[in-house]
């Protein structure tokens, strides 16, 4: 059955409070943290960011508690602008990426927690290798059976339209880990971010295995797990709308069908 | 199982090229209920305070007791189809889904026969 209550050893306990630094400017952090080398539950860690020292974003202050109060804190990131989806985490309480959003949107304390329900590999370090072996199941490049032309596959401004609002994904899996149809079948329901990058190979007026792809998503599973509960796209740190591309492969599947 | 590669996992036993008619039917029969359910709230409403043979006079009118047949069976297709989504979603071990994914489909087949054997009595007169 599904749990509603965490597990007894991954359930957070109160943590360390950092020291506060001198400065006019402070803002608090209330930061999860795990380590599996030491076989204690998760804790929440205080911490006090000046924040006339870091630049504007969370992940600004993320970097600045790494430098300078605890090296140890384990967090992805890379491009800091929102492009590679590495620092997806939640951020008082809704996934996003820590370089796009603004800490002083935030009223109070800001609270970090990993992507919700996944095995986390430490603090703010959640285990995605089942999404990215999703991603790989939906075979996301361009297929063909005609052979390939000399130059190029042409394709019309007005189809190329069509992949707009999808192509951006860029694969943070923030929506994904906000739906709770993922949470309780995530091994066997695709989830939302892989399912916007399927429907951007189905719309793509170049690629010839329209019916094959269907037929890999066509699954009570796979892809009826969505129950059109919009978590994703409220969440989508990129403006995009995960649950629109979702409804569109099931409209295909009942026109093939009826 | 901890062996396993993340592609094997999420392989599973494949897709079962199915689901899109149970996905269909659960919105064909939300649709139909519609107006079925609308019609019996008005019947409950009108037979208010009827005493037995009225009721029995107004159900066994051939078309009043058709849809009153045609809603049992919108309903109670609907109440199974969605409740096995739910059961799908929330129930994980393998024999107790099944089992119950069972026992919701005699459930609602034996309900719905009783309520329509019900209304037939009614309508041939009691």
């Amino acid at each position: 059955m599904v749990e509603l209550k965490l597990p007894t050893k991954s359930r957070p306990t109160e943590g360390k409070t950092w020291p506060k630094p001198d400065g006019s400017n402070i803002q608090e952090y209330r930061v999860y943290r795990y380590n599996p080398d030491e076989n204690q539950n998760p804790r929440i860690d205080t911490f006090y960011v000046d924040v006339d020292e870091c630049g504007p974003m969370v992940l600004d202050g993320l970097l600045w508690i790494k430098n300078n109060v605890d090296p140890k804190l384990a967090l992805r990131r890379s491009c800091r602008e929102g492009v590679c989806g590495s620092c997806a985490m939640n951020v008082d309480g809704l996934n996003t990426l820590a370089c796009t959003k603004s800490a002083d949107e935030i009223s109070g304390v800001v609270k970090i927690f990993p992507l919700p329900h996944l095995q986390v590999i430490k603090d703010l370090v959640p285990d995605l290798d089942n999404f990215f072996a999703q991603h790989r199941s939906i075979e996301p490049w361009l297929k063909t059976t005609t052979p390939a032309p000399g130059d190029e596959w042409r394709q019309s401004e007005a189809a190329r339209m069509k992949l707009d609002g999808l192509y951006e994904c860029i694969l943070c899996a923030c929506c994904s880990t906000s739906c709770p149809s993922y949470w309780w079948n995530g091994d066997r329901y695709l989830g939302p971010a892989i399912l916007l990058q399927a429907y951007r190979w189905l719309i793509d007026s170049r690629d010839e295995a329209t019916g094959e792809r269907l037929d890999n998503l066509e699954d009570p599973f796979r892809l009826y797990r969505c129950h059109t509960i919009m978590n994703c796209s409220n969440t989508c740190p990129k403006g995009l709308n995960p649950a629109k591309a979702i409804v569109e492969i099931k409209k295909m599947m009942v026109e093939r069908r009826i | 199982m901890g062996m396993r590669t993340p592609f094997a996992i999420i392989s599973g036993k494949g897709s079962i090229k199915g689901g899109t008619t149970h996905f269909w039917h659960q919105r064909l029969s939300a649709l139909a209920n519609i107006p079925l359910t609308l019609f019996l709230v008005w019947l409950v409403a009108r037979l208010a305070g009827a005493n037995r043979s009225e009721m029995i006079e107004v159900i066994s009118n051939p078309l009043i007791a058709g849809v009153i047949v045609l809603a049992i069976i919108g309903i109670f297709w609907h109440m199974a189809l969605g409740m096995q989504v739910v059961i799908e979603d929330y129930v994980h071990s393998e024999g107790m889904k099944i089992f119950l994914i069972i026992f919701n489909n005699f459930f609602a087949f034996a309900i719905g026969a009783l309520s329509i054997v019900a209304v037939l009595m009614l309508g041939f007169g009691g």
